[in-house]
């Protein structure tokens, strides 16, 4: 197969930046329930998530034309935070964790979009020939 | 899109900080606001912060590939502001204008310590949704840049 075309050019990452705008979702809800009562804090666990993302765009291998197509589905869940600092009200929030954790995120969103970003320069300069 | 749901999220959680700092400045007006009835005084008020769950409609039509997505919440609600069921304050003061027959006078059950700490805590709590806020506005405005 070539190297060419969207779906072999461009790797994992348009699911990891997908998955990263969804884990960010997450994150900001926890940070926005730092101060409610009885609240846990999730997140997902990302690289589990993201293998069974791309496990599923894979496929599976066919040994006779007429096999459909496979379809690996993972139920994914999302799990509840160990706190460091369990509070009085039942929140498990840790403020400073979560804002760290949101911060990484984001920047690795910001990786992988680059890495995004590069790939569509590259097909871009294929097309013209440059 | 996730990333416009951090805005509304975050969206929610400065107003419910705001609430709070709302109730926080009322209370510290009227930490000395007397009365001569158990009735009528100023009690402290507290708001009730609650998880604002997800509208399951809107989620529906989104892609099947995140189900977590319709697992997490959607911010922060204020569900309703409560009055503090702590004791009065009672304070022998014959000579004051709002004593009662027996010369006691009224005041709320404010503690203002509380209160400034509360104040504290809820204005750290609104400057992090804030830069919550700023960081996922950075990720769009990336994103918007994509292929340039």
């Amino acid at each position: 197969m070539s190297a060419l075309g969207f779906k072999n050019s461009l790797g994992i990452h348009p699911q990891t930046t997908q998955l990263r705008a969804a884990r960010a979702e997450i994150l900001a809800n926890n940070l926005a329930n730092a101060d409610t009562p009885h609240f846990k804090a999730r997140d997902i666990d990302f690289n589990a998530v993201l293998e069974s993302e791309s496990r599923r765009s894979l496929g599976m291998n066919k040994t006779n034309e007429h096999h459909l197509e496979g379809n690996v589905h993972t139920e994914t869940e999302l799990m509840f935070r160990n706190p460091y600092q369990p509070a009085i009200d039942g929140n498990t929030v840790d403020t400073q964790m979560e804002q760290s954790f949101y911060t990484e995120n984001a920047l690795r969103y910001n990786a992988s979009f680059e890495f995004l970003n590069s790939k569509f320069n590259g097909l871009k300069g294929a097309i013209k020939g440059q | 899109m996730s990333l416009t749901n951090v805005f509304n999220i975050a969206g929610t959680g400065m107003n419910a900080q705001s609430v709070r700092l709302n109730t926080t400045a009322s209370n510290i007006a009227n930490a000395e606001t007397v009365s001569s009835s158990i009735d009528e005084t100023y009690r402290a008020r507290k708001p009730w912060f609650s998880v604002l769950e997800k509208q399951w409609d809107n989620v529906k039509g989104l892609s099947d590939k995140l189900d977590i997505r319709s697992q997490v919440g959607d911010g922060v609600e204020v569900k309703g502001i409560v009055e503090s069921d702590a004791p009065l304050k009672k304070r022998y003061q014959p000579y004051h204008p709002m004593a009662d027959e027996e010369g006691y006078v009224m005041y709320p059950n404010v503690n203002v310590v509380e209160e400034m700490t509360d104040m504290m805590s809820s204005s750290r709590s609104y400057q992090m949704n804030v830069e919550m806020m700023k960081t996922a506005k950075q990720m769009l405005q990336r994103t918007l840049t994509l292929g340039q």
